[in-house]
């Protein structure tokens, strides 16, 4: 069975062929894994096997750097950089604070 | 709404995340990135500054790089003699270097178009054009190149020829493709950097032509 990246050859609708620049928090997740691929603590391999990881529902649903948001995550952990109580208790920590500020989504205050 | 745009519309959801609004948090993963980046920097694995570091590298690195790489490949013919054999050495001669892949010159000619995807995820020559446009990493692009190239090309516009041989190089990690699109007619009098100026993005990916000189 073909994994969820492995789309090579398979039948899709027209290319949106607009080019789509990216957001402040794309550049964001893009520098932050590009920072802890400077200092070796991921490398692009680890990644890309991390994104292909994810299976199919969520390869599918994420966006790009959603996926690499999730990968980076999965690796942070397994190599014992954080831990996940501590990410989940920030995860909490950030949801407040953007509800606070106005800068969340309605429908996003709780999990 | 016509019946048409209609299905257009919901083939795009299928495959792309649904339009979402830059001005506010809309995710879980937006705020686990967040988050990581907060932990991250606490605990001193990375600083602030590295990571704004990284991210004016990327964008400090434009498609431009690449169009001078090509335009003296057009008007130097032992230095394209070089970037077809050994691009890596080729590039870093004009202070280009490829941090981590091998890179490979293709060139188009008036015989065969050579076109770039990567069909398990996004790979690019970072280093030389920047990052990847939204198209290059999209699951259409991606599925759909290797099955009819020709097909693809036309939605950007790019109509080749049946006695033209279209080849598609799916890229790797390891390795990475730069077209050398071919020198638009009526460029004999150009000087390297207006003949730069001609060389798009898409034309170093191969999904269309060198744009025409003004006359």
């Amino acid at each position: 069975m073909r994994g969820p990246h492995d789309v090579g050859g398979l039948q899709d609708g027209p290319v949106d062929t607009e080019a789509h620049p990216l957001t402040f928090w794309e550049k964001q997740i893009d520098g932050l894994r590009a920072a802890v691929g400077a200092i070796g603590l991921v490398n692009t391999h680890e990644n890309r096997a991390a994104v292909e990881a994810l299976g199919h529902d969520a390869y599918n649903t994420l966006a790009y750097y959603e996926r690499w948001t999730a990968a980076l995550c999965r690796l942070l952990i397994d190599k014992g950089a954080l831990t996940q109580d501590e990410i989940d208790a920030r995860v909490a920590l950030v949801r407040q604070r953007l509800a606070a500020s106005g800068e969340l989504e309605s429908g996003m205050e709780s999990p | 709404m016509s019946e048409e745009h209609h299905l257009h519309d919901h083939e795009h959801g299928s495959v792309h995340a649904p339009p979402q609004p830059d001005d506010k948090v809309h995710s879980y993963y937006q705020i686990l990135g967040i988050a990581l980046k907060e932990l991250l920097i606490e605990k001193g694995v990375v600083s602030a500054d590295d990571v704004r570091r990284q991210i004016e590298r990327r964008d400090s690195i434009t498609p431009a790089n690449g169009a001078r790489v090509v335009a003296k490949a057009w008007t130097d013919p032992a230095f394209r003699k070089r970037l077809l054999d050994d691009a890596n050495g080729a590039v870093s001669e004009l202070g280009f270097e490829m941090t981590t892949a091998k890179l490979v010159a293709i060139e188009n000619t008036a015989g065969e178009h050579n076109v770039v995807v990567c069909t398990l995820c996004s790979c690019y020559p970072r280093d030389l054009l920047g990052l990847p446009p939204s198209w290059y990493k999209s699951r259409a692009y991606r599925a759909r190149v290797v099955r009819e190239p020709r097909a693809v090309l036309a939605e950007f516009g790019t109509h080749v020829p049946e006695h033209v041989v279209v080849r598609v190089h799916d890229s790797t990690a390891d390795m990475r493709f730069l077209v050398v699109p071919e020198r638009p007619e009526g460029t004999q009098g150009l000087g390297e950097a207006e003949l730069a100026a001609l060389v798009t993005r898409d034309s170093m990916i191969g999904v269309a032509r060198a744009s025409a000189p003004n006359r």
